[in-house]
């Protein structure tokens, strides 16, 4: 049964630099580290010490709210180092990793026999269940809660991001034990977009199959709830990235924990972007420097560039993400910038901005702000790029006040930051809206839990 | 080393400092600064807003010129015998020297005033709150010159722009929490402080006031003027779409004010919805005032005929309706913010300006006030808007726990 999402409300982004498909393999790294601010609102309760000696699998730390959710060593190696900041927040766990890694072994498990209990015992165990998120939120699952509907999206929108279609090919039977044991978990129906029918997901059973089409976001998570079941109050729903399927269910099938990820290395500065395979954790180094960077004045992101995080080209891979994106930075002045004609930035407008005139052009984006941060002063131009039925300059205004009742009625349940990713794109105003989102989500979390 | 260098020494130098942010409006408007984005995206699109301000400034232009000239003319029309009607648009007896140099002579100060006034009590607000010099003021600096009389003294421009900035914009928080236009704010105080001066039938043309009782004195009537205490117009509709007639400063040319428009509308700057919808409320109300006339509801006695049979779509090209609908009634800040609520406002603006036009002829010009009282109600316009998108969202969720 499959049903057809089109959107037309969007913005493709699309930038130099895109990622070669083809897979090499990165050099083994010899740190991995895992960022416990990847896990948003978890704080972690640390069960095994400095020095201790790991196997890929074996847990490092739970969530202090909820002892079940476990967080697993990516590798087998030595814990060398527990970082910490502020207030003696954990900022970073360094594994040493050891030149092969040993598995520990949660035994197998065939997803179309097993209760849900047992599924779920497993992931839990076995260090994936920070793999599956939830809405409202937009955090890890909780444990109790009982989701109307799981999403999967397999489909690519944001710009320089892995193509789906490429990194799971040849991942059939990990994809169908992932989605057959997920769908025990949930009354309702496991919802998978793919773009067309080529895809590695669109042959998948126990599913229901989405083609979606239309510019970003159409590939986000969230357009695809909004158009297929959108969560009304006091629902939820859970969402898996497709990359976390495969380890989910090698999990399954194998009954080890392997954190292999391929990934895309992307980006103007990249000298030969392209796929590569290595592991949730590893030092960026092991394949940025392997591809080689045009330029001294780079940034490193984790993840895409419209959501990902900012690392340094010394640090290392986040835990969800798949793609390393590496771009000039912007910190230059310009002269008359503000008022010249603009042919090399991308602009919705066409104020003295021709990327109208040129819409398969590739561009070559830096991370200058093109402007100063002001006040909301532009109306309607966020609608143009944002497809979910919500008023997106209303609910961030809301969540600015902090006024929860408006937020609700607004459909805060609806949202994570990453649907407002374009919105703060296009802003004139150069407003931080992802921020305000996840402050207020974080709010409505703290007060309606 | 270079001027950017320089600059960016001083600017650091300055950080933190009182005077940063008047240091930093200098700046910025030399060079893009070189803020990079933290936290959020990581590319951002080329818009700022002081682009998207820009734009309207240079949409705004050409109604400049054009009532630079037209100050000009109006006045050596009736004073110079050398200078004759103008034929064509492009006419030499319009586009002329003696035209200009009266009409800048008259113009330039309005614009350096209100630019100077307006701008300094930005800069002192931005220095006293500390935050940085927003742009807002660009666009109304330049809308204050063309929607005054030219003759206005120069005094009391001064108090309206301090008046309009202070009362108007800055109390509410500065630009984006205002919740009247400011240059409308500024055209109002005018209009209720001096009512005498502007409201009456000498201002509009240079020279006017002065020569008022002599023997060749000049008129200054508006079209407006004349229709609402029952005359003809008096001028061609050619003259009328041209701008070749007594108004305001820049209200006059409805041509330049079209390409204005369409400038606004290609760069996806300006509101369409809003500029369309005002456009239908104004020929909707002007036909139902035309049905009213032609059926012999009023007599032709009435103070009301000659405005009522006003043909519906000639109060587009008369008076400042059309400048009002096309820079001002689309302030992002004041108007409508929901794409639906634009369209209810915008209709609402051209039905209840051309209304005041007929039933307020002592001061036919109702635009001011149409959008001034639309501005006001905008809020609760989206409001209702949103109430919509709230109610099907309560929907949703009653039809699942059913």
């Amino acid at each position: 049964m499959s049903k057809d999402i089109k959107i037309r409300k969007g913005l493709n982004i699309r930038l130099k630099g895109e990622a070669e498909k083809t897979l090499s393999k990165a050099p083994r790294s010899r740190t991995f580290a895992i960022r416990p601010s990847d896990f948003h609102l978890i704080t972690p309760k640390m069960v095994v010490k400095e020095g201790a000696k790991l196997q890929a699998g074996d847990t490092i730390f739970y969530s202090k709210d909820n002892e079940a959710i476990k967080f697993v060593s990516p590798v087998s190696g030595t814990l060398t180092e527990i970082e910490r900041g502020a207030k003696r927040v954990i900022t970073r766990l360094l594994i040493e990793g050891d030149q092969q890694d040993t598995y520990k072994d949660f035994g197998k498990l065939d997803p179309s026999s097993a209760s849900a209990e047992a599924i779920k015992e497993l992931l839990l165990n076995g260090g994936c269940w920070p793999f599956i998120k939830q809405r409202p939120y937009d955090v890890i699952a909780k444990t109790d809660s009982e989701p109307k509907a799981i999403f999967i999206s397999g489909y690519t929108t944001a710009p320089l991001e892995a193509d789906l279609d490429f990194t799971l090919r040849g991942k059939e039977s990990e994809l169908q034990a992932a989605l057959t044991a997920l769908g025990k978990l949930t009354s309702g129906k496991v919802h998978v977009s793919v773009g067309d029918a080529s895809s590695p997901l669109a042959n998948m059973k126990d599913v229901s199959i989405h083609m979606v089409k239309g510019p970003h976001p159409a590939g986000n998570v969230g357009t695809q709830i909004g158009k297929i079941d959108p969560v009304n109050k006091g629902e939820v729903v859970w969402t898996v990235a497709a990359q976390d399927l495969v380890i989910i269910g090698e999990l399954l099938l194998t009954g080890k924990f392997n954190a292999e990820r391929i990934l895309a290395l992307a980006g103007s500065s990249v000298k030969a972007p392209k796929y590569y395979s290595t592991k949730i954790g590893s030092e960026v180094s092991t394949f940025v420097y392997d591809s080689g960077l045009d330029e001294e004045n780079v940034r490193v992101i984790s993840g895409n560039v419209l959501s990902g995080t900012t690392i340094s080209p010394k640090s290392h891979l986040g835990f969800y993400d798949n793609t390393v994106s590496v771009i000039p930075e912007g910190d230059d002045y310009e002269l008359f910038g503000w008022n010249k004609p603009i042919f090399n930035k991308i602009s919705p407008t066409r104020a003295f901005t021709f990327s109208w005139m040129m819409p398969n052009k590739k561009y070559e984006l830096n991370t200058n702000t093109n402007g100063e941060h002001r006040a909301f002063v532009v109306t309607g131009n966020y609608e143009e790029v944002f497809p979910l039925d919500i008023y997106p300059l209303q609910i961030l205004k809301a969540c600015m006040v902090a006024d929860l009742d408006q937020m609700e009625a607004l459909g805060m349940y609806e949202v994570a930051p990453e649907d407002f990713a374009l919105t703060e794109f296009v802003c004139v105003s150069k407003q931080p809206h992802q921020a305000i989102i996840r402050k207020g989500l974080d709010l409505m979390y703290k007060e309606i839990g | 080393m270079g001027l950017k260098q320089k600059l960016h020494r001083l600017k650091e130098k300055y950080k933190g400092k009182k005077m940063a942010p008047a240091f930093n409006a200098l700046h910025t408007f030399l060079y893009l600064p070189n803020e990079t984005t933290h936290g959020g995206t990581h590319i951002k699109g080329a818009d700022d807003l002081k682009r998207t301000m820009n734009i309207v400034i240079m949409a705004l232009i050409p109604c400049l010129i054009f009532g630079i000239f037209n100050a000009g003319y109006q006045h050596n029309l009736q004073t110079l015998p050398e200078i004759t009607k103008a034929a064509g648009f492009f006419s030499g007896e319009f586009w002329n020297w003696a035209n200009f140099e009266v009409g800048a002579w008259k113009v330039i100060p309005l614009v350096l005033i209100s630019y100077g006034v307006g701008l300094a009590i930005e800069f002192m607000f931005a220095v006293i709150k500390g935050h940085e010099v927003e742009e807002g003021y660009l666009v109304t600096g330049m809308l204050v010159p063309l929607i005054v009389p030219v003759d206005i003294p120069l005094w009391m421009l001064v108090v309206a722009v301090a008046f309009g900035v202070v009362i108007g914009k800055e109390v509410f928080g500065g630009t984006g929490m205002n919740i009247l236009n400011p240059a409308l704010t500024i055209r109002a105080f005018l209009f209720f402080a001096y009512p005498t001066w502007m409201s009456g039938d000498k201002v509009w043309v240079h020279g006017a006031v002065e020569t008022a009782g002599q023997p060749d004195a000049i008129t200054g009537e508006t079209v407006l003027g004349s229709l609402a205490q029952g005359n003809e117009a008096g001028y061609s509709l050619m003259d009328m779409f041209f701008g070749f007639i007594p108004g305001s400063v820049g209200e006059t040319s409805t041509m330049l004010i079209l390409l204005g428009a369409l400038i606004l509308i290609f760069t996806k700057i300006g509101s369409w919805r809003i500029m369309v919808s005002s456009i239908i409320g104004a020929l909707v109300m002007g036909y139902m005032f035309n049905m009213v006339a032609d059926l012999g509801w009023i007599s032709e006695s009435s103070k009301f005929y000659a405005l009522m049979s006003t043909e519906f779509w000639h109060h587009l090209l008369i008076g400042g309706l059309a400048f009002g609908i096309v820079y001002m009634a689309t302030d992002p800040v004041t108007a409508s913010q929901t794409n639906r609520g634009k369209w209810i406002y915008g209709f609402l603006i051209g039905f209840i300006s051309v209304m005041i036009r007929v039933f307020n002829p002592a001061y036919p010009e109702g635009v001011m006030l149409a959008i001034l009282l639309m501005n006001v109600f905008a809020p609760t316009i989206d409001h209702y808007v949103v109430q919509g998108n709230i109610k099907r969202r309560a929907k949703r969720l009653k039809v699942k726990t059913a």
